[in-house]
């Protein structure tokens, strides 16, 4: 056998120049050709080593045969407009990552200025519920292109790309999904242009003007959908950098500020004219004391950021189910050394000193660091979502990220280094917020409006290079470069219909119970916030200036109290902080959990989890079909859809409700239709992400299961021993 | 009998396991149990992990050790039936020096340890110490559990939940491949088994009894479940003796083969539970596994699950890092140096495959040794996972009444009930660990079951409280000799006489549906509320959010339809409309009420 593989071999070398011309001129393959190129392939990748087949194909000739040349020119995705496709090559493989038989789906493969796409020859198959309006789930927007990977899974970096294309090029996402292409059935040509452009257009920097929203902003024309990104904090990206943000208010009086950072003494002066600066900044609403924290001092810094999520995002960036199986053995220590839970863990133990120092001692916070709109970012908002339930709300958290994120000068663009320039820092700062989110969420779900999908669709989001909202770096930058109306990511319905929109609620979230408001108003003590509102749904009258009317109330009310002296604290040394945060928890945790008010999240390792819908969406072997906690979500969701039915026909028949209205005052709109009406189709653990695929109805059984599970340390070797050892006594 | 120095009842009696005996003699605020009896109280201190040194007063009574500190606020008290208790040892001696230092110190089955501290003067500690010991080993010393003291009557009899034949008819049997056997009516063919066995219809009384000879303690392959309509069929028994020598019977391997015959299963599955190095090891002691070469039309799977004292060893890492307080740094890494989820993986993919096999119309038999530990776990979970009825409460206790009760799990010996030998080899948490397997099933199908994780719980607290005679003895032999059913309470009677508290809401019913749970690490989680449940941190919820939030939407839902009902009673009939609220006439300000469904935001 092996010695007829390797003369098969000496003959293809042979004849190499005439079978290649046969090969691309063929429009009909049959079944022995096949058999050749699948020797090719090998060839191709395994240069003269092991003959060993890497390739089986399922796809009977007939079904290359019906791929002709003629049809190849109209297959192209739906473009979008000012999309434009640079170039395309056919007979591209799209492997099915689900299992190990390198089975797959010939196709188009394209390139154009928003996406990489490819378009199957098979029909489509069925629609998907949770449908993205803009891209497909064979579409890649191209800002949102990891890493990608030749033969041998080799790196391929930009620039060093001439005039070879590997046989197999795997693209890892940065919404975790995995496409592995196999170009060794193309025209060289092709193949060669496809994979330089696909090279180019992702991995090469270039300028901000290439970035596709330009193209789509001046193309599109939706009336509906212009959103003015009208932003609310006074003045430019310079007036964060150097001054003093104010972000929030407890009702108590005392404030949370953030700043970059106090550059470090030099000479005697210059620290104290800035502190001056900063004093008279927070002068008229001063009392009590000021704790200062540099944020530097105890979090990771953006670089650390970066590495530990590199490192965490391998474990689901899975290329075939071997590896997965393999990893699964080392999957909690694997976890624990890349350091991403802890880094979680840190930011919402730092936001949580913060609320104790705002709640319980009452003393204004400024929190610092270098650049101030990273970390800061990540805590203050933290913070907010802990202490005000507004920002709990769809529309509150909205304005939340708006006002700290986008207003609040995050480094959008570099952060994400949409361009690939090298000097740029990228870290996914605000993913880690969001995983805190999450965390939150988790623990707390009845105190969200918005659901595990909203958060997972916004951190995608991110990458989608339609939307302005995240292509910054700064409002200065922005207004700089924006000369036409924008869409902001906040205009869900640019990504999907109402139905999937609906997914964003949280069937589990209940309003306030509403007390007489109209009574109390005027002298219960209130948070203060910025009330910035930049959404489509709701537009703000342009440059109103939100924040000087809510400063300068906030000036009256707090003007006449006590002005006190600046006390800066030194920076908080860990054990005790640690121990005194989990005194506070404590103290909390004793009371009734009210989830319309204040929220801590719990610390301890088994309560920091690992965000599964997003991590584990595309993951086949680790659905858990008819399963996973959307099954009892929407079985909630059902019942609310019942629920809202019926008091719409009690309130036709001009019926006062006046029993507890709790559950029956849920937001207009839920989940409940959506569902009610997929109730006869199994959801899987990744719904919405992967919902209605016909997967083969068989467990995933997992293999390489006792490589790693070898029990050291035992006395007297007690794994070798016997279960019962001596004679039986049956009493 | 009262003790009136107490007044107000705990917040959380008995870890929420046991309700009732709230309702039942009040005894200040710790009731007791009929036929329960005080046997001293003492003034103490108890050292607690969490608040610090409580004063208060211990209560113990033939039942349990019952704790109350008379100045925190709120009370903190203790409740531990002395089942639960594994050791107890004097800590400190009369010349200890230091504060609290003298006293004792007890080791829970249960994932807890408590120390009480005493004055040192005139040996106080002794009667205290002598009564614990004395009590919470009772059959060391001579004395009966307290499953037969108690007095307890409930509405239900749970000694009738389980009827052999009952059950075997519901598969559809016997039929014609299959036939009950009552060879072992006096527990003459294999003592560990029980009386009513289903074997091949092929196999003779004559076989059954050569095949004994050659399977570990006689326990032959015989049927613990049929597929309706496939007809394939899960056997369970122990290892062949093949030895050193391997020695081949003719009549096993005959036998083997009539099972793979009854459904025209080409190849039969031999899935040996353990790792196959453990199987080859056995040889030396006379057992091993089923060679190619003798069993021609059958294929034998290695399942790598550890024995009883690898699963010992590592449920006590577990305690180590969760007792008292959650391991800090490197949760995860200590999580996983306990190798206990990893146990759990194994044991749950065992059990896939198995109902795999099963599902693809393929017959299987299982075993391990001697086929009474992970074999009960295979077969009951693959159980679980085929058929729909185990996942009912009744079925559950089926279930659990049939694999585990029935076919000799060695209760006694793997916990160790009422017995002082704390250190004893057969020791293991084999079914605390099936439990576990139950609870991440449950887990991921969070709508597949009838029961809900109180009933897990309340199932362990029982495992080791000895209040019910349902998981006392080895095996059916020995229960009908200390006759048991009827000088016990059966668990299943507590729990069928409030079906209520154990039901999980979100049940759906959907019979003939396999569940497949992902057994992957990314899936499998520490379960939290049962093994940190005496961490004041980990918020021990009555009611989860979702389930709470489901059932008042529930009661809403019934609330309106009752008042439409209500409402178009009164339109059909306008003149019997009476009700002062809902009968408003519909042109009543329609508007007032829509303000109800669109708040602004």
């Amino acid at each position: 056998m092996f010695d007829g593989r390797v003369l098969l071999k000496q003959v293809i070398l042979l004849f190499w120049p005439l079978i290649s011309t046969w090969v691309q001129g063929a429009e009909k393959i049959d079944s022995c050709q096949l058999q050749v190129l699948e020797m090719l392939s090998s060839l191709g990748s395994a240069g003269g080593k092991s003959a060993k087949p890497s390739f089986v194909s399922y796809v009977t000739p007939e079904e290359i045969k019906s791929e002709k040349e003629p049809s190849r020119k109209e297959k192209h995705p739906d473009l979008l407009p000012g999309e434009v496709v640079f170039c395309s090559a056919s007979t591209v493989l799209k492997y099915t990552q689900d299992d190990l038989s390198q089975r797959g789906v010939f196709g188009v493969l394209l390139c154009t200025n928003f996406r990489v796409s490819f378009v199957s020859d098979e029909e489509p198959t069925e629609e998907m519920l949770f449908k993205n309006k803009l891209y497909g789930e064979n579409d890649i927007p191209l800002s949102c292109v990891d890493n990608i990977y030749g033969d041998k899974r080799k790196l391929i970096t930009g620039g060093l790309v001439k005039n070879k294309y590997p046989s197999k090029m795997i693209i890892h996402c940065k919404d975790l999904r995995v496409f592995q292409f196999s170009l060794s059935f193309s025209k060289e040509e092709d193949a060669k242009k496809i994979f330089q452009g696909i090279v180019h257009h992702c991995l090469e920097p270039k300028s901000l003007r290439c970035l596709f929203a330009f193209s789509y902003c001046e193309n599109t024309s939706y009336p509906g959908s212009y959103t003015v990104e009208n932003t609310s904090y006074p003045g430019s990206y310079s007036y964060c950098r150097e001054h003093l943000m104010w972000c929030w208010s407890h009702h108590s009086g005392c404030a949370l500020f953030k700043t970059a950072s106090i550059p470090l003494v030099q000479e005697d002066n210059v620290p104290q004219t800035y502190m001056e600066k900063m004093l008279t900044a927070v002068a008229h609403n001063h009392l009590y004391s000021v704790k200062t924290e540099d944020l530097s001092d105890t979090l990771p810094t953006v670089q650390d950021i970066l590495l530990s999520y590199n490192k965490f995002k391998q474990f689901f960036l899975i290329d075939n189910t071997t590896e997965f199986w393999m990893s699964d053995m080392k999957w909690f220590s694997s976890l624990d050394n890349c350091g991403w839970l802890d880094i979680i863990r840190q930011c919402l133990q730092k936001a949580v000193e913060v609320v104790e120092s705002l709640e319980k001692e009452n003393t204004n916070v400024l929190i610092m660091e270098e650049g101030g709109s990273d970390l800061c970012c990540v805590v203050s908002s933290l913070v907010q979502l802990m202490l005000d339930p507004y920002y709990r709300t769809l529309l509150g958290f909205q304005s939340l990220v708006q006002k700290e994120w986008v207003a609040g000068g995050h480094a959008f663009l570099d952060r994400s280094n949409h361009l690939h320039l090298k000097d740029k820092v990228e870290s996914p700062v605000f993913l880690l917020f969001l995983e805190c989110v999450w965390q939150l969420q988790q623990q707390h779900g009845p105190a969200f409006q918005f659901s595990e999908t909203y958060l997972t669709v916004l951190s995608d989001s991110v990458h989608v290079p339609v939307f302005t909202t995240f292509l910054f770096n700064n409002d200065g930058h922005r207004d700089s470069l924006l000369r036409v109306k924008t869409h902001a990511v906040w205009d869900w319905s640019v990504q999907f219909d109402c139905k999937a929109q609906d997914l964003f609620t949280n069937p589990l979230y209940t309003e306030k119970p509403k007390q007489d408001t109209s009574v109390r108003k005027s002298y219960r003590p209130r948070h203060l916030r910025q009330l910035s509102l930049p959404s489509s749904a709701f537009k703000t009258p342009p440059k109103k200036g939100f924040f000087k009317d809510e400063a300068d109330n906030l000036k009256k009310i707090l003007g006449v109290k006590r002005l006190s002296r600046w006390m800066l604290s030194p920076s908080s040394d860990s054990p005790q902080t640690s121990s005194s945060v989990r005194e506070f928890y404590e103290a909390w945790q004793t009371k009734p959990l009210d989830y319309h008010g204040l929220l801590l999240p719990c610390l301890d390792g088994p309560s920091i989890r690992v965000w599964m819908q997003r991590y584990l969406r595309w993951i086949h072997d680790v659905q858990i079909l008819g399963g996973g906690p959307v099954a009892m979500l929407s079985k909630v969701s059902e019942i609310l859809g019942e629920v809202q039915e019926l008091q719409r026909q009690l309130d036709r028949h001009g019926c006062t409700l006046t029993s507890n209205h709790k559950g029956a005052r849920p937001r207009a709109k839920t989940a409940a239709a959506v569902i009610a009406a997929r109730s006869s189709v199994r959801l899987s653990s990744s719904f919405p992400f992967v919902t209605s695929r016909n997967w083969a109805f068989k467990p995933a059984i997992p293999t390489s299961l006792l490589q790693s599970l070898m029990v050291t340390g035992m006395p007297g070797n007690l794994a070798d021993r016997e279960d019962d050892g001596g004679p039986e006594s049956l009493v | 009998t009262k003790f009136s120095q107490l007044s107000s009842p705990p917040p959380n009696f008995f870890g929420g396991a046991s309700r009732e005996s709230l309702k039942m003699e009040p005894l200040a605020d710790c009731s007791l149990l009929p036929g329960e009896e005080r046997i001293i109280d003492k003034d103490i201190i108890y050292i607690c992990p969490f608040s610090g040194a409580l004063k208060g007063k211990v209560f113990i009574t033939n039942y349990r050790l019952y704790f109350k500190s008379a100045d925190a606020d709120p009370a903190v008290t203790l409740d531990v039936p002395l089942g639960a208790i594994g050791r107890v040892e004097k800590m400190g001696g009369a010349s200890s020096r230091g504060e609290n230092s003298y006293g004792l110190d007890i080791t829970c089955k249960d994932m807890r340890n408590l120390r009480f501290a005493l004055k040192q003067e005139g040996h106080s500690r002794r009667d205290i110490f002598d009564i614990l010991f004395k009590y919470a080993f009772p059959l060391s010393h001579g004395l009966l559990l307290f499953a037969y003291l108690s007095q307890e009557k409930f509405e239900e009899n749970g000694w009738s939940v389980y009827k052999p034949m009952e059950e075997f008819r519901r598969q559809g049997l016997p039929n014609d491949k299959w036939r009950v056997t009552f060879i072992n009516a006096n527990y003459e063919l294999c003592d560990t088994y029980p009386t009513i066995l289903v074997v091949p219809f092929k196999a003779t009384e004559e076989d059954l009894r050569k095949v004994c000879t050659f399977r570990s303690r006689g326990r032959i392959p015989v049927l613990s479940w049929i597929h309706r309509e496939n007809q394939a069929v899960i056997c369970r028994c122990s290892q062949p003796l093949v030895g050193m020598s391997g020695k081949r019977n003719k009549d096993d391997e005959r036998y083997l083969d009539l099972i793979r015959e009854a459904n025209g299963t080409a190849k039969l599955t031999i899935y040996d539970a353990r790792p196959s190095v453990n199987a080859v090891a056995n040889k030396a002691t006379g057992g091993g596994y089923e060679g190619d070469d003798a069993y021609q039309n059958a294929e034998l799977v290695f399942l790598d699950i550890h024995n009883i004292h690898v699963m010992r060893e590592s449920l006590k890492k577990l305690k180590d890092i969760v007792y008292p307080n959650v391991e800090e740094s490197h949760w995860l890494s200590s999580l996983e140096s306990t190798h206990w989820l990893e146990h759990i993986k194994l044991v749950i993919s065992g059990a896939i495959q198995v109902a795999d096999k099963i599902s693809g119309g393929n017959s299987v038999v299982v075993h391990c040794s001697d086929g009474w530990d992970r074999t009960a776990q295979l077969t009951s979970l693959a159980m679980l996972m085929l058929d729909s009825h185990y996942r009912t409460l009744r079925g559950f206790q089926v279930l659990l009444e049939k694999e585990w009760i029935g076919f000799g799990h060695k209760f006694a010996n793997r916990i160790g009930h009422g017995d002082k030998n704390h250190a004893d080899q057969d020791r293991s948490p084999i079914f605390v660990q099936f439990i576990d397997c139950v609870w991440q099933m449950t887990k991921q199908f969070p709508t597949a079951f009838e029961f809900n994780e109180r009933l897990l719980v309340t199932i362990l607290d029982h495992l080791f409280s000895c209040r019910f005679g349902t998981f006392l003895f080895n095996c059916e032999r020995a229960r009908d000799t200390n006759e048991l059913r009827s000088k016990t309470v059966s668990l299943w009677s507590l729990v069928n006489s409030d079906l209520s508290f154990y039901q999980n809401p979100f049940y759906t019913p959907e019979s003939n549906r396999v569940l497949y749970p992902v057994a992957s690490m990314r899936h499998l989680e520490l379960w939290v509320t049962y093994y940190i449940r005496w961490n004041p941190r980990i918020r021990q919820q009555q009611q989860s959010p979702v389930e709470q939030r489901y059932i008042e939407l529930l009661a809403l839902r019934d609330e309106y339809l009752k008042k439409l009902e209500e409402l178009q009673l009164s339109d059909s009939s306008p003149n019997s409309s009476h009700l002062s609220n809902s009968s408003t006439p519909n042109a009543a300000s329609p508007t007032q009420h829509i303000t109800h469904l669109h708040t602004p935001f």
